[in-house]
């Protein structure tokens, strides 16, 4: 994460090869220069420096731990210390261009509800989520029975925050619902790898790790 | 003992205050006749004079200065000695070389405020008019008019724009009317541990205050200064009320817990016999020295009638509509005077306003009175905060950057 903070420019390939986090430059990627960006969940900021630096964004951010805040404000960011649940209905329509959810959804109680919310407060929203359906955990539950625990998802099911898993066919078929369209969807794989854009959907919930959508209002 | 006020050190003390109250030992700033403050309560206070302190100096581009809001019962001595009880400035913690508001970087100003008795017009000033204190002839004041009264400062002393306007309690108010009132003369704002408006139940602590100084036989009805006087057993009880809501429960438990007071056993009297007791005695003893009564009703008054969404429309986005401002707001999570929810609701109108805005709740102990004593996180985030509204408007870079 914190080599991804000293790339000054977004280098897919660099950041994967030094280790860093593949899926913030895919969607700091989607997000247009000079944007008004509202990252939800957004940690200790990593992001939103990232934004900032890179695409000259006015980026905000919300964020449920005390720790991730203060770090991020000593930092200079913009950052409130808030529950993403509660605190974006006081947001006022079309305030922001894009609205971010990066490896949060999946850890929010109303997962529908917030999507609306995001799809509201901005023009454009951008989420990522670790897929539930890449082979890794269906072969986790079908061999062994047991919830998968993986380098993304590193804490037990007792202890993990993400109470929302779902896959990326799930995801989709959320979007329906909300009716939103999808403008973008890119999937890495377990090594970083954007999975190939002209394979089919099942293909993608099967090999890719992590998703990242980048959806619009239809209306 | 039983009275727990030493007439001999008070009156010295309590004579020094009272001859700063219209000699300050602090740059004063003295408006004509020609240079009337419209006040809230509908009349003009001629003859407006201001206690100010400033440190560090000012840049030729007028883009560093910082101006400091005190609390309910500060002064302009934030980061000097104070000169009535010789103490450190109230908030040398976060003032002064190399802190979080830089004097090496920062041009810092601190003035005392509109119905405030170390410098600038308050009950205990002497009316021009008359040559006797003011008294109750004093109108009330709001915190708008003494915001209004630091733009006439600011102007006075030729800075059009401030950099950041930072306070905690009264303070905070201060600065969110401040962002209220002159948007475009503010780069950042810093409210800590504030409301947007006075809660029902600190109107009833500070009428508890108010009824304490006005329940003393030497009030004279507000006429003690003129009758040579001082209502102190009064405003020291209010102060002692006033001190167990800076607190919090935790904080009185471990700085006092149920320990006795020099002594093995109860005395089953009344006398002090719980280091608490003690505590909060010495805690008014002290303050009657340096603090005017009638200030203390004034300037409670003033907070109580804070309410700055009522200003606009009963929307408080409204006081912040379209404002460029960036805010920085805090809490402390053991401060129950103002809770974290008050914040919370300045953030939430800031938000809806579309304010750039931060904000965080500080993990404390130390209840309201949080703001003033050493709190890292506090720090951190005021450094932080400051370092890049500096940065964003050219600064050079600070000593700790």
């Amino acid at each position: 994460m914190s080599i991804a903070l000293r790339q000054p420019v977004l280098d897919e390939s660099a950041v994967r090869d030094q280790g860093g986090r593949v899926d913030l430059v895919v969607v700091a990627e989607m997000v247009a220069p000079g944007s008004r960006v509202l990252d939800v969940g957004s940690g200790d900021g990593a992001l939103l420096e990232l934004l900032a630096t890179t695409r000259n964004c006015d980026a905000r951010g919300i964020e449920l731990s005390r720790e991730g805040v203060n770090a991020g404000v000593a930092r200079g960011l913009a950052i409130i210390q808030g529950d993403a649940d509660v605190d974006l209905a006081h947001y006022p329509d079309d305030a922001f261009d894009y609205v971010i959810l990066s490896q949060t959804l999946q850890a929010t109680r109303r997962p529908r509800w917030v999507m609306e919310q995001m799809l509201r407060i901005g023009r454009r929203a951008v989420v990522s989520f670790p897929n539930f359906g890449h082979w890794r955990s269906r072969l986790d539950l079908l061999v062994n029975g047991r919830m998968p625990v993986t380098d993304n998802m590193p804490i037990a099911w007792y202890e993990t925050p993400n109470i929302h898993f779902c896959t990326i066919r799930d995801f989709v078929a959320l979007v329906e619902l909300l009716d939103a369209r999808i403008e973008k969807a890119v999937a890495l794989d377990s090594s970083g790898h954007r999975v190939r854009v002209n394979m089919p959907w099942w293909v993608w919930n099967l090999l890719g790790e992590q998703a990242v959508f980048l959806l619009t209002r239809k209306a | 003992m039983t009275s727990f006020v030493r007439k001999d050190v008070a009156s010295n003390t309590a004579a020094e205050a009272r001859r700063e109250a219209d000699e300050p030992h602090s740059p004063v700033v003295r408006f004509g006749a020609g240079a009337p403050l419209r006040l809230d309560a509908g009349v003009e206070l001629n003859h407006l004079q201001i206690g100010y302190q400033t440190y560090g100096e000012p840049n030729a581009a007028g883009t560093n200065a910082v101006l400091v809001c005190h609390a309910l019962t500060g002064d302009q001595h934030a980061a000097s000695l104070n000169p009535v009880t010789g103490k450190p400035g109230w908030w040398e913690t976060m003032v002064g070389p190399g802190k979080p508001i830089d004097t090496e970087r920062f041009f810092v100003i601190c003035a005392n405020v509109l119905g405030g008795c170390m410098g600038t017009t308050g009950p205990a000033s002497t009316d021009p008019m008359t040559g006797r204190p003011y008294g109750l002839d004093m109108p009330l004041v709001t915190i708008r008019d003494m915001v209004n009264a630091q733009a006439m400062l600011l102007d006075h002393l030729g800075i059009e724009k401030l950099l950041c306007v930072a306070g905690g309690s009264m303070g905070g108010m201060q600065v969110l009317q401040w962002a209220a009132s002159y948007p475009e003369r503010l780069f950042a704002a810093m409210p800590i541990a504030t409301g947007a408006r006075h809660s029902a139940q600190n109107i009833a602590f500070h009428e508890v205050g108010r009824q304490a100084v006005m329940a003393d036989p030497d009030w004279r009805g507000g006429r003690y200064l003129a009758e040579g006087v001082t209502p102190h057993r009064g405003l020291a009880v209010a102060r002692m009320a006033a001190h167990i809501t800076y607190m919090s429960d935790q904080s009185l438990h471990n700085k006092f817990g149920r320990r006795l007071q020099n002594r093995e056993m109860p005395t089953f009297g009344f006398d002090a016999d719980f280091q608490v007791e003690s505590y909060l005695r010495h805690q008014g003893e002290s303050f009657v020295q340096r603090f005017d009564p009638n200030s203390y009703l004034y300037v409670t008054r003033a907070m109580d009638y804070f309410d700055l969404a009522a200003d606009y429309g009963g929307v408080l986005a409204n006081a912040f509509r379209g404002s460029k401002t960036r805010f920085c707001v805090a809490s402390f999570t053991s401060d129950w005077l103002f809770p974290t929810e008050d914040s919370r609701a300045i953030v939430h109108a800031l938000n809806a306003s579309g304010a750039s805005v931060s904000f965080t709740e500080i993990e404390s102990d130390k209840g309201h009175d949080a703001f003033l004593l050493e709190e890292p996180q506090l720090f951190a985030i005021a450094r932080g905060f400051l370092d890049s509204a500096a940065r964003a408007v050219g600064l050079p870079a600070g000593r700790g950057a």
